[in-house]
């Protein structure tokens, strides 16, 4: 899509007057993408699609949209991919900032409130990221936190967002939070079942979803590190 | 992420209703809420209808326009059944309906129908949904419409397995559907479960969350 262009149905060559000409500006893109979180009680995954669209054209079919901050936080990122780019080195330099005022990496929950903050900094010209951050908390268990593209945070232990998060979310509550289940045993998830749904839904969202597919990045994050997997969706 | 079609007035009264495919059966559900935008005016609202005695028609949409069109529908089909003195076939009930809103091209009815049923002689189970202007879709395995299409969309493709027994095609169905409420605002309060079988038709309801 251009960034500049003349309202079309009322562009007539054979009338054009030197007069001013009203273009529009958009600055916004909606470029797609996927993202996935589940945390549980010593680990949290974070997964994210690898397809960069934008109407009905693929730009990329290996886009990763998981930026690691540090040892033990990834942010996922979807929507408009230019304000991801922004927003994510934005990000990792304030991260660093932090580093050597402090003498330590910033933990999962301030580099949470300070990604709410940044983003309600542009309160009246918003990054138009969906944003997921997956991380360990100070006592190693698992957290994620999602947010709107203003700063609105809210802390989950599972979440589904960007262009399949509507069809994903209500699947989540049902197989991670066991909502609407009776007589079963709600035990907390583990790193094995998390990654085997995680793989499932993306499977179900790449299927109606034409802004999901080709793949998808997974990390896990443990006390031990971070480890990267992918894992193949349908191309079409 | 930004959705036009939410001031749209397919969305004006709210609801969900989903159609699935078994073995030697077909399910049809739907929530049960009436509401005018935000505010619910109800919660035993009908929004699937018995067109015969194997034969289901769900009209998500506009509420208005439902009623019109069940009544206009219930004329012609009335009619097709003095004439042939049988029951319609599911595969021309859903092609009689799709001529109905087609007549009204470029003013249409505001519903998206969706009919469930089995075929009189040979019992073979069908399902079929379509768009306001009538453009049929026949596909082998469910259907979906309403407000919360996405998340029934997202719920359905992960849930479904094909050749299911009436009693696990009832689990599936329900959960598909109730999990797909929760997570929209203007569905939901209550749901209406329908299992179709050749001597037998089963019907449901659903406790559900109910805010």
């Amino acid at each position: 899509m251009a960034l500049v262009d003349r309202e079309p149905s009322r562009y007539l060559p054979d009338y054009d007057v030197q007069a001013p000409k009203q273009l529009h500006f958009s600055p916004y893109a909606d470029n797609g993408g996927s993202v996935v979180a589940i945390a549980g009680d010593d680990f949290s995954i974070i997964a994210a699609d690898t397809r960069l669209s934008a109407g009905f054209s693929i730009y990329t079919r290996k886009q990763e949209k998981l930026f690691t901050l540090s040892s033990n936080t990834v942010l996922g990122c979807s929507g408009c991919w230019c304000d991801t780019l922004t927003l994510t080195r934005v990000m990792a330099a304030r991260m660093q900032m932090y580093e050597h005022e402090h003498h330590k990496t910033m933990a999962t929950p301030a580099a949470a409130q300070m990604l709410s903050t940044m983003l309600y900094y542009k309160r009246f010209f918003p990054y138009y990221v969906s944003n997921i951050l997956a991380g360990l908390d100070s006592e190693g268990k698992g957290v994620i936190y999602r947010y709107d593209p203003v700063g609105h945070c809210e802390k989950n232990y599972y979440v589904a967002g960007g262009s399949s998060g509507a069809l994903l979310q209500p699947l989540l509550d049902n197989q991670v939070g066991y909502l609407n289940q009776e007589n079963v045993e709600k035990v907390p998830i583990t790193k094995e079942k998390a990654l085997a749904i995680i793989k499932d839904v993306f499977t179900s969202a790449a299927e109606r979803d034409i802004y999901t597919g080709d793949g998808i990045f997974i990390k896990i994050i443990t006390k031990d590190g971070i480890a990267t997997d992918f894992f193949e969706l349908r191309r079409d | 992420m930004i959705d036009t079609n939410f001031y749209s007035i397919l969305t004006y009264n709210g609801g969900a209703i989903i159609a699935m495919k078994g073995k030697n059966c077909v399910a049809i559900a739907a929530d049960r809420r009436f509401g005018i935008q935000a505010q619910t005016i109800s919660s035993n609202f009908q929004k699937i209808h018995r067109m015969g005695p194997h034969l289901y028609l769900g009209l998500p949409g506009l509420a208005t326009d439902s009623l019109t069109v069940l009544e206009r529908l219930k004329f012609r089909l009335n009619l097709y059944e003095l004439k042939e003195n049988r029951n319609m076939n599911p595969k021309t009930f859903a092609s009689m309906i799709s001529n109905l809103l087609y007549e009204k091209r470029f003013g249409p009815y505001f519903v998206e129908p969706i009919v469930a049923g089995l075929d009189p002689e040979t019992f073979e189970p069908f399902i079929c949904n379509m768009d306001l202007i009538g453009c049929l879709n026949l596909p082998n395995d469910f259907v979906v419409g309403g407000t919360c299409s996405e998340q029934l969309y997202g719920m359905c493709e992960a849930l479904f397995e094909p050749n299911l027994e009436a009693d696990d095609l009832f689990e599936t169905i329900s959960q598909a559907l109730v999990n797909a409420c929760d997570r929209d605002a203007i569905s939901g309060w209550g749901a209406i479960v329908h299992i179709i079988e050749k001597d037998n038709i089963t019907t449901r309801t659903v406790k559900t969350r109910m805010d």
